[in-house]
């Protein structure tokens, strides 16, 4: 198997084959010699040479998270031969989601559908665990649509709010 | 003895009481809110009850609904754990009138100790050394200014029925006064429904030290030496250690017989804290008493050999302290870090959420008193403590580097926690040089990290890099552990070698 894995805003190509329980893995090319045993789920117990690293895996919604030890790292894992799962520049243009950090109740709605809003404007509060959080607005514009109503039951990573 | 107690409570201190009551031999009765019928401490129970929907209010708090479990299950004696009922005198009052024993004070003690100008009336006529300040409410904005002059700016401004840092302000000026006065008040009601604020003098940065007493129905009084809880983020605890590192033995003794005369001012029996500010040249001020059970016992149990909860459950049973002051001896050293879910990089902000992989910390000097499992759903309605780690040495450095390794040893995926902030705290030269104060946090907080804090050498970027492949490569099948997956040597496990292995995870707790 081929990946693109970004990591910390650079990409790596890894080659990695995995034959009768053999692991052979390439980064950008250069052979790196790797033992691994899954300790239980989401744990492996990878050797680099003779150094030992403890690594878990953490799906939060569509992110991975790649722990090494107690370092965390986001990454984005694509397979270059699809188009699927692309990395999309991350300007500013185009409509803006605002989702929930984490579950919660919307208990107030600081903006109109149609008002503007400057970078870092506060949209939506949620609530939970009886800290309120404001859900602010990434980019100057104009509150396009508000999803959600006063009291509404949310998700982490649901949609509260699309901003122009 | 009680054969049945039931515990008004939830999350790890009923996981707790819990515990002590099987260690008892007796049976445990739990009630639950509709979001935590998968809570931990109904699962270790031996009787549940559900007891309403999940605003507090509605469930924990409802004090005719936990009377009518007592008496459906017949339980005899009620631990209300800390939080919730726990200092609330009504409820003291109604057990007591419903024939149920409520393990803590008397109504009256909680009464007398429960609001802080009240408190202070209590103790003045018992050589109590108190910060400069009203005894009473302030009634008007002319009167706080008059007292301000009087004592000296700073001052602080705290609600009399305070806790928690809610209705605190802190006044440099006159100027301020005024608006500082009010938002203290409008918090206060808000927060206590009681808007009574009083005045002290302000110390600046002061260490937070506060002696746990025990007491008998018997007239007897005993302090169980200090814990120093003077790492906080806003008003609120965040590590706690025992002893503490600028109290010997003669400050120790000094505090313990003020902390005694506090308790006996209130008439006072069961577990209580008597907690002090400690200024600059290590003069003491009494605060507050807690008439509960705190949720750094723990450390104070590690130094002290004693079980706070066995304890209070004998001395509600009507049996004498079976100790005397001079048989209580501080060895070792203990520090506990309260793990909550929160989120350090989003000004720890709650995160509520599923707990998808959890592993657990081990081996020497290592405690973990917890309310969480993997699998296991955060609620998002209660109070984001999950569990407390607490490590104990022979002395204060090598509890850190225990309390350090077991934190490196200790993972919970899926949601955010603060264990990051322990790691840095614990390897800040000022707290391992114990120069802790209440400002402590805050100062740290403001730093950056270290860039070799956080910046990952090469080799370590590159083991995530590949590590990430491979758990796509598994997909699916990273769900299988146990499989050595190199050189064709695959160690299979037995089946069923996953339930064996949790099972003694669980015998080790």
């Amino acid at each position: 198997m081929t990946y693109d894995v970004a990591i910390d805003g650079k990409s790596y190509r890894l080659d990695l084959d995995h034959i009768d329980d053999v692991w052979s893995c390439r980064v950008d090319g250069r052979e790196v010699e790797v033992d691994a045993v899954l300790a239980r789920p989401n744990v492996l117990s990878l050797r680099l040479g003779n150094a030992v690293f403890e690594v878990k895996c953490e799906r939060v919604g569509a992110d991975i998270h790649i722990w090494v030890g107690s370092q965390r790292f986001a990454a984005e894992i694509r397979d270059p031969r699809s188009l699927r799962g692309r990395v999309r520049a991350g300007d500013d243009e185009g409509p803006k989601k605002l989702t929930a950090p984490m579950p919660g109740k919307v208990v107030r709605l600081l903006l109109r559908q149609g008002s503007a809003v400057d970078a870092g404007g506060g949209v939506v509060v949620v609530e939970a665990m009886k800290m309120q959080n404001e859900v602010k607005s990434p980019k100057k514009g104009t509150v396009q649509k508000i999803l959600v109503t006063e009291g509404a039951a949310v998700n982490a990573g649901d949609v509260l709010a699309i901003v122009e | 003895m009680f054969k049945k107690i039931l515990i008004a409570n939830r999350g790890e201190i009923a996981v707790r009481v819990v515990r002590a009551c099987h260690e008892m031999g007796i049976a445990a009765v739990a009630v639950y809110s509709d979001v935590d019928r998968a809570s931990l401490h109904v699962r270790k129970a031996d009787e549940a009850y559900p007891i309403g929907s999940a605003p507090a209010a509605e469930s924990y708090l409802n004090i005719p609904k936990v009377l009518d479990v007592a008496a459906r299950s017949g339980a005899e004696a009620i631990h209300p754990g800390y939080g919730f009922l726990s200092e609330n005198p009504r409820f003291a009052r109604a057990c007591a009138d419903a024939g149920v024993k409520f393990i803590g004070p008397t109504a009256a003690a909680m009464e007398a100790m429960g609001s802080k100008t009240r408190a202070r009336q209590a103790v003045e006529r018992f050589d109590v050394p108190m910060v400069p300040g009203t005894s009473s409410g302030l009634t008007s904005l002319e009167q706080a200014e008059q007292m301000a002059v009087q004592i000296g700016y700073p001052v602080m401004l705290k609600a009399a029925a305070g806790g928690g840092g809610k209705g605190m302000r802190l006044v440099h000026v006159p100027g301020e006064l005024r608006s500082a006065l009010e938002s203290a008040q409008s918090e206060a009601e808000r927060a206590f429904g009681d808007s009574e604020v009083y005045m002290e003098k302000a110390i600046l940065n002061p260490r937070h030290i506060e002696i746990q007493i025990i007491a008998d129905e018997h007239g007897n009084t005993v302090y169980l030496g200090e814990r120093e809880c003077s790492v906080q983020r806003r008003h609120q605890k965040v590590v706690e250690e025992a002893p503490s590192p600028i109290v010997d033995v003669e400050m120790r003794r000094r505090m313990g017989e003020v902390a005694v005369r506090v308790a006996q001012a209130a008439g006072y029996s069961n577990a209580g804290t008597v907690e002090f500010l400690v200024d600059q040249n290590q003069d003491f001020y009494f605060l507050e008493m807690n008439t509960r059970l705190q949720v750094e016992h723990p450390v104070t149990e590690l130094v002290t050999g004693l079980d706070l909860v066995h304890l209070q459950i004998h001395i509600a049973n009507g049996e004498p302290l079976p100790f005397r002051q001079q048989d209580i001896q501080i060895r070792g050293h203990a520090i506990e870090c309260r793990i909550y879910a929160e989120d350090p990089d989003n000004n720890y902000f709650p995160s509520p959420g599923k707990i998808t992989l959890l592993l657990l910390p081990s081996g020497p000097g290592i405690r973990r008193d917890s309310g969480m499992y993997e699998g296991w759903t955060v609620p998002m309605e209660y109070d984001p403590l999950l569990a407390k780690l607490i490590g104990y040495g022979t002395d204060r450095d090598q509890t850190i580097g225990r309390l350090a390794r077991a934190l490196n040893e200790y993972f919970v995926g899926g949601i955010k926690t603060n264990i990051s902030l322990f790691r840095r705290i614990l390897s800040s030269p000022d707290f391992r040089a114990a120069k802790i104060d209440t400002g402590f946090l805050d100062r740290l907080l403001k730093q950056k990290e270290r860039s070799g804090d956080s910046k990952p050498g090469p080799q370590t970027t590159e083991v995530a890099v590949i590590a990430a492949g491979m758990f796509a490569v598994l997909g699916t099948a990273g769900a299988s552990a146990g499989v050595h997956v190199v050189n064709g040597s695959t160690a299979q496990p037995a089946a069923g070698s996953k339930w064996k292995a949790a099972a003694e995870r669980e015998a080790l707790r």
